[in-house]
């Protein structure tokens, strides 16, 4: 525990060092929310579409997107201390693996949270309305940082296994185009065809997704959003033991 | 009687084969051992096994066989008080480049045990011996090479360890920050029974710092002593003849190989390196010898023998040769 929380001081100290890191990640969503909210403003026309407004459908799903996107770089601060001797020098103390993993993983969701935040502050601006209330909000912080931690634990699994910046993000491109498209994040399911929807049943972000949807809603579905937000707890621990797992194979391969 | 405080006994290491790269025996029944208190500097070329070495004593790597104990410990079985027995000094830089000098011994103090106030004062002690207050609260990444070493060697130290590895420390430092990282290296030795080990490639480090040496290649130990006493084994004198143009059709082995008292005669392009019994008297019997057969010379110069002349006798190849296929 005291090495988790001490890794993870170590991993905000220098995220609040470079804010305009944390602002640059920001661009993106930005866009895609005002791009594909100008875009297929029009979809929610389409019958059996059920929102009526797109850009309140599109918000928690550009949120889970924003979350998995920037997961992907976690790997890369691993792959940092990798090239240097940091890690090699942590690997040879007595600090507790758990904690290198989960203390970077930490220090990423606070930054999540400040994204999602900041998503629908543009959301709303562009005129999304839910009417969930304050735990609709609290729940798609939550699921958010569910899919940065889980992804970023993937992430710095590969980065563990490839050592190379190159592969890690090579990789996530490959993962993370199927994760947003084979999902509900930009169209509802109903109007989608039936294989994006049987893919999206075994999708984490889309699980996200769902339970966000649910929680905003007037009249959630409770045993949905429970049931979403188990498979993804679940999902998030374990990612997370199996990341924590490839510290062995690096250090195996040394 | 003084324990060991590193004990290596036959340790034997594998990389299995890779994309583009064969399989390869790093450690080949590796075994020595290292009173405590002592500096023992691990000499060979690059990939002769040194960082392997430290690596599977560090904990951090597994050998395929063998058995290492760290200050009475095993390294496979009791990870835990190994890691917090040691300090390890990587061959990279080891420092967060983003936090400050001071953060970074805080925080390594930190994941040791000691409190905050403790990690705090540690840090400044340590920022005083290595003559980096000044810059102690600037990020590491504003450090030169030579001030970025000398706190990796104090990160190695915040925990007070009882063995200290310090894997080639001057690797890619200029002579300056060289000399005074050799200063501080030296100082630390005398230091309340602090064991060190130290690789190196560079012979005349491991003859600047090391009590005890061991040279390795191809993954052992080829010959272990203090480097006075590796040195006195080497009878007689050594002579370094440059000739103009090189041996390449082996006369000039052969003319020295029957002069009386030569021996250890190795060519090596155009340099010719030789074991003499007295420097003064095979000096011109040498020269003589290559002027009969109008074989031109540079420059001839007689020593004392030094640690390359010993590197040079237990594994048949010259330092520099070595080097230069490294590179």
């Amino acid at each position: 525990m005291t090495h988790t929380t001490l890794i993870t001081g170590r991993w905000l100290r220098a995220q609040y060092r470079q804010p305009a890191l944390i602002a640059f990640t920001l661009v993106q969503p930005a866009i895609w929310l005002l791009l594909f909210g100008q875009l297929f403003r029009g979809v929610v026309n389409i019958p059996g579409f059920g929102d009526s407004s797109y850009i309140a459908f599109l918000t928690p799903g550009i949120v889970m997107m924003t979350a998995l996107m920037n997961s992907g770089w976690s790997g890369t601060t691993f792959i940092a201390d990798m090239e240097r001797g940091v890690m090699d020098r942590m690997l040879a103390s007595p600090v507790s693996r758990g904690g290198l993993m989960a203390g970077q993983l930490i220090s990423n969701a606070t930054t999540t949270v400040i994204q999602t935040i900041l998503v629908f502050a543009i959301g709303f601006a562009a005129g999304a309305r839910y009417d969930g209330g304050a735990g609709g909000y609290a729940i798609t912080v939550f699921a958010a940082m569910l899919v940065g931690t889980a992804f970023g634990s993937l992430s710095n699994a590969v980065a563990l296994l490839t050592r190379q910046d190159e592969a890690l993000i090579g990789i996530f491109q490959f993962v993370s185009l199927p994760l947003t498209f084979m999902s509900s994040i930009m169209i509802d399911p109903r109007v989608a065809p039936h294989w994006v929807n049987v893919a999206a049943r075994f999708n984490p972000v889309d699980w996200a997704a769902l339970a966000a949807r649910q929680a905003l809603s007037a009249a959630p579905d409770w045993s949905s959003v429970a049931r979403h937000g188990l498979y993804l707890v679940a999902f998030t621990l374990i990612v997370g033991w199996l990341s924590t797992r490839a510290f062995r194979t690096y250090q195996r391969s040394i | 009687m003084a324990t060991d405080a590193l004990e290596a006994v036959d340790l034997v290491k594998t990389y299995p084969a890779g994309r583009k790269k064969p399989r390869l025996r790093a450690l080949d029944g590796l075994t020595f051992s290292v009173p405590e208190g002592v500096v023992l500097g691990l000499l060979g070329p690059n990939g002769a096994g040194k960082s392997t070495t430290v690596k599977i004593l560090t904990t951090l790597s597994r050998a395929d066989s063998g058995t290492a104990r760290v200050v009475g410990y095993d390294v496979n079985r009791s990870q835990e008080q190994v890691r917090r027995s040691i300090g390890y000094v990587p061959q990279k830089s080891s420092s967060d480049p983003l936090a400050t000098g001071v953060e970074n011994l805080v925080l390594s103090g930190r994941i040791y045990g000691l409190s905050r106030s403790l990690a705090v004062r540690r840090a400044s002690e340590l920022l005083e011996r290595f003559e980096l207050t000044a810059v102690g609260d600037r990020p590491v990444k504003t450090y030169s090479g030579g001030m970025q070493r000398k706190l990796d060697v104090a990160l190695g130290l915040v925990h007070r360890p009882r063995v200290l590895f310090l894997d080639e420390p001057t690797t890619g430092l200029d002579p300056e920050a060289r000399a005074e990282l050799w200063n501080e290296v030296g100082r630390l030795s005398g230091d309340e029974g602090l064991t060190v080990l130290l690789t190196t490639h560079y012979l005349e480090e491991a003859d600047w710092l090391a009590d005890q040496l061991a040279i390795v290649d191809h993954g052992k130990v080829v010959a272990e002593g203090t480097p006075e006493a590796l040195k006195a084994e080497l009878r007689g004198d050594s002579v370094h003849v440059e000739l103009v143009s090189p041996d390449t059709d082996g006369l000039v082995h052969r003319l020295l190989s029957d002069l009386p008292g030569v021996g250890e005669i190795v060519v090596e392009g155009n340099v010719l390196r030789a074991r003499v019994d007295h420097g003064a008297t095979a000096v011109p019997a040498v020269l003589g010898a290559l002027e009969d057969k109008a074989v031109p010379v540079t420059a001839v110069t007689v020593s004392r023998p030094s640690l390359d002349d010993v590197y040079l006798r237990y594994t048949g190849r010259s330092f520099r040769s070595v080097e230069g296929e490294a590179a």
